[in-house]
């Protein structure tokens, strides 16, 4: 057990681990995004003041919304996936089109969340 | 040919410790989180969202069903969406997505700390940070 992993962030980044690779540090990041975010927003509304609805400004704008949004949305469908998957293990065969529904249920709803955020902020 | 034997091992041999009881609750509570998410969506759909609210706002109150997400909307009384019964559903929604949060960032600290005195310190900030975020989220439901 360590650290000692041998592996340069360039080759780490070239290895080939396809779609459930990119779901998983889609997943960590989107996780991380959350924890990261949603605690730095309800400190911000505990403490209110003058620093609380600045930092909360911040959070109400509409490229916050359209980044938070997708840590949200991605981290819950992909997660329902890992649950699903998880919890009836003989899935596990079909991962691989598991990704692609995770994907057409994920395209969609988030492209209208983003659509009518950006509408909103447009002006309607 | 003999049959395939089962590999599944009795609990006993399982090693049933508390990293895989902490597992089995990240899938759980995040199906819990989502029967919360979908009473919140039917909940905002009854109080007239359809006509008074665009799809990220429902969603933004689904995912957290605070009376203060819904500020910014054409919703004409915020008394129904601060109900006691929004309040109760925001605190469960909160402690569950607190707990898989932390739990999650513990998860995450392992894959680059190693050590065990790490992994001890790791924890204990965790639980501080859980049980602080609980208290700050609770008292943030129920005075808004």
């Amino acid at each position: 057990m360590g650290l000692k992993r041998n592996v340069g962030l360039l080759k780490g980044l070239r290895y080939k681990g396809q779609g459930p690779m990119l779901t998983f540090v889609l997943h960590r990041i989107g996780g991380l995004g959350m924890a990261i975010f949603i605690t730095v927003h309800m400190l911000a509304s505990f403490l209110g003041g003058k620093g609380g609805s600045f930092v909360n400004g911040i959070y109400e704008s509409w490229a916050f919304q359209v980044f938070i949004f997708f840590c949200v949305f991605f981290h819950a469908i992909n997660g329902l996936r890992i649950t699903i998957v998880d919890l009836f293990p003989k899935l596990i065969e079909h991962e691989k089109e598991a990704i692609w529904v995770e994907w057409a249920v994920f395209i969609p709803l988030y492209g209208i969340a983003v659509m009518v955020i950006i509408k909103t902020a447009l002006g309607g | 040919m003999t049959p395939a034997k089962s590999r599944t091992l009795p609990l006993s041999k399982r090693g049933l410790s508390f990293e895989t009881l902490m597992w089995f609750f990240t899938r759980l509570s995040a199906l819990a989180m989502y029967a919360l998410i979908i009473f919140g969506l039917i909940g905002a759909l009854v109080m007239g969202a359809r006509n008074q609210m665009n799809f990220a706002d429902v969603m933004r109150w689904a995912f957290m069903p605070n009376n203060t997400h819904v500020q910014s909307t054409n919703v004409p009384d915020l008394a129904p969406w601060a109900s006691s019964l929004w309040k109760l559903t925001a605190s469960a929604l909160m402690l569950v997505a607190v707990a898989h949060g932390v739990h999650g960032l513990v998860v995450i600290a392992d894959d680059y700390v190693a050590s065990e005195g790490g992994r001890k310190i790791v924890r204990l900030l965790s639980i501080v940070m859980m049980l602080s975020m609980s208290g700050i989220g609770l008292y943030i439901v129920w005075t808004s």
